[in-house]
């Protein structure tokens, strides 16, 4: 067994890149995510592997494009803002088959919609999983490399200040996924001349000696794809739901202070249950309605003003029995969580949805929430 | 159905006795026609590439990141290892790869709408950090492929469909000269303009791609050579009128030779 180290999750990410064989790294900094960049511009180097710091958050990806097309585990990431810079090249990674694994540390949970549906052109996906803690975003880091190459795609970690900023003891464990795909589709150099040299390109129209599909056989290609993943690649945790009667459904970090209050209220004999999406996209759509088919109500805690409630009114069991209970929380700084990131809110949130009462502390405002 | 009229210029014309002219022969690396308009430039770009990556024996060990332009049709007929990549970015996916594999070399293919518009930010941080990349840029002035726009390179006075009048540097701005930009910069290896708008430019504009090619074989560092290339579809001028318009309005603004020679032995 490795050895027990202590490590914040910048840290404990980097070294679970580097043990899923990343050797290219690039980013530019931004808060909390410039921890991460930090970790890896020093480890990198040492591994024998390159990490830049990039001009802007699109050299950043681009390069990491470059990279990837040509052979290298690539890695690159931002917080939402500059997450958002990179949508263009996110996009054209989905549709032209380059494996990424982008990291967002993101400030706060207001990317949900980001991170699933993205802002690039075009019908794609963006595999996204939800660490809740520094452990699992180990162990999900060295999985979103796999699930890159596997599915040829780029994929994101969503953490947050939280999970970047907390030391805990973690077992940096290599881990083997399984099999992957041959690489023959890497950008080498070699196949010049040959007539059937190589070709990264999203409308994927080949040479005219080696026709390739066109982009509406590549696209509908693609399409066929994220469909596959969306049914293959769900993931979920059910946690103290087997008899509950309330189901509060949360992703991340929130998820464990949830856990925290469930764990409180059925002590106190409250049948209540956390369901928790580790995969963002695809959404654990068929755990979701079996977890909820007996359930009075199903309450969505998350830090934003409702965005993953889209997907649990579309894919929960009764609609009727949905209720939000998160909200918009930022410290004054805009660099972290406020305080509704607590037992205390979380739970007095439960109680009075479960009361039937609103909670007074719930903000007038819910953005576009229902 | 009556034969062709078009002459074929990739076989040696008749009487040649079996003697290949130079200038005809197609290089191999070029799997089939252009679909480009009679009179244009980039075709001789392409062509002068692969002679040259062929005379350096960087067939096999070649590759290519091109933009978004009327070149960027290449692709399907040029026998190289190629990233098709989003607008403007090349010299970042360049950096990446070059960065993986030090051993191959490592170009880019844009135009001036690629290059000095949306991505000027990435020529020059590339240039500045002095990537071991050679950066190509076709620069015609206008926006060829959307039908004839005004660029960051259309000269003074240059009529586009967006500057009806000509360039008003009063209303529009003036050009960005960006291969100067470029040789200002420290740490840059070389950087040449050339053009084909004339058999002795073409002939010099080679030897600029060659020499730009064995810098980067040498890790010298960054590389640019901007290559003037006629289009008279987008200057709305006869295709015969294209080397002549572009001597006169293209290289009163940008002058021909080598700019800079830092990397140089």
């Amino acid at each position: 067994m490795t050895e027990l180290q202590l490590l914040d999750g910048c840290a404990a990410i980097t070294e679970a890149a580097l043990a899923a064989g990343c050797r290219f790294f690039a980013g530019y900094p931004m808060s909390p995510f410039t921890g991460l960049l930090e970790s890896m511009s020093r480890r990198m180097t040492q591994a024998g592997g390159t990490c830049v710091n990039a001009e802007s958050e699109i050299e950043g990806i681009n390069m990491a494009l470059g990279a990837s097309a040509a052979g290298a585990r690539a890695a690159t990431g931002s917080c939402g803002q500059g997450i958002a810079l990179m949508q263009e090249a996110i996009a054209e990674m989905a549709l032209n088959q380059t494996p990424m694994v982008v990291f967002n540390m993101a400030r706060n949970q207001q990317d949900y919609f980001q991170c699933t549906r993205g802002g690039g052109w075009g019908d794609y996906r963006t595999l996204t999983l939800a660490p809740k803690d520094v452990p699992e975003a180990a162990e999900h880091t060295q999985l979103l490399f796999w699930l890159a190459e596997r599915h040829r795609m780029p994929v994101i970690l969503y953490g947050d200040p939280v999970l970047a900023q907390t030391q805990v003891g973690v077992r940096i464990e290599p881990r083997d996924h399984g099999p992957l795909p041959p690489r023959d589709w890497v950008l080498d150099g070699s196949q010049g001349g040959t007539g059937h040299s190589r070709q990264v390109w999203t409308w994927a129209m080949g040479k005219v000696t080696d026709p390739g599909p066109g982009p509406d056989g590549q696209w509908r290609a693609m399409a066929e794809k994220f469909d596959r993943i969306a049914a293959s690649e769900q993931r979920s945790e059910a946690y103290r739901t087997e008899d509950a009667d309330t189901i509060v459904v949360a992703f991340g970090t929130a998820a464990l202070f949830v856990a925290y209050v469930v764990d409180e209220l059925r002590a106190e004999g409250m049948r209540v249950g956390l369901f928790r999406p580790v995969t963002l996209w695809p959404f654990p759509a068929a755990a979701l309605a079996e977890v909820t088919r007996t359930a009075s109500r199903v309450l969505v805690f998350e830090l934003n003003a409702g965005q993953m409630l889209d997907d649990v009114r579309q894919h929960v069991h009764d609609r009727e029995t949905v209720g939000f209970i998160g909200g918009v929380s930022i410290h004054e700084s805009g660099l972290t969580f406020g305080p509704l990131l607590d037992a205390a809110p979380i739970r007095e949130r439960i109680v009075s949805a479960i009361d039937g009462q609103a909670p007074a502390s719930l903000p007038a405002g819910r953005g576009g929430a229902r | 159905m009556t034969e062709s009229p078009l002459v074929d210029t990739t076989a040696p014309p008749p009487g040649a006795d079996g003697a290949v002219p130079v200038a005809r022969a197609r290089p191999s690396l070029i799997l089939g026609e252009h679909g480009l308009c009679p009179g244009c430039g980039e075709p001789v770009a392409l062509r002068l590439l692969l002679e040259v990556l062929q005379e350096l024996d960087l067939v096999t060990r070649a590759i290519g990141v091109v933009g978004h332009g009327c070149y960027g049709s290449f692709v399907t007929i040029m026998d190289v290892d190629v990233l098709q990549c989003l607008h403007g970015r090349a010299p970042s996916c360049a950096t990446g790869i070059k960065r993986v594999r030090p051993d191959v070399a490592v170009f880019t293919l844009q135009g001036d709408g690629d290059m000095v518009n949306e991505g000027l930010q990435e020529v020059l941080h590339t240039a500045a950090r002095s990537e071991n990349v050679t950066c190509i840029l076709l620069n015609n002035g206008v926006f060829g492929d959307t039908g004839g726009q005004q660029t960051a390179t259309t000269v003074v006075g240059q009529r586009t469909k967006t500057s009806l009048e000509g360039r008003d540097p009063a209303v529009h701005g003036y050009p960005i000269p960006i291969a100067d930009l470029v040789a200002s910069l420290p740490g840059v290896a070389y950087v040449a303009r050339g053009a084909v708008s004339t058999p002795g430019e073409v002939g010099r504009t080679k030897r600029l791609l060659r020499t730009a090619f064995e810098r980067q074989l040498e890790g010298a560092g960054f590389g640019l050579v901007e290559i003037l290339t006629m289009c008279p579809t987008g200057w709305f001028v006869p295709a015969s009128s294209g080397p002549g318009y572009l001597a006169e309005s293209m290289v009163a603004t940008y002058a021909l030779g080598e700019l800079s020679l830092r990397g140089a032995r």
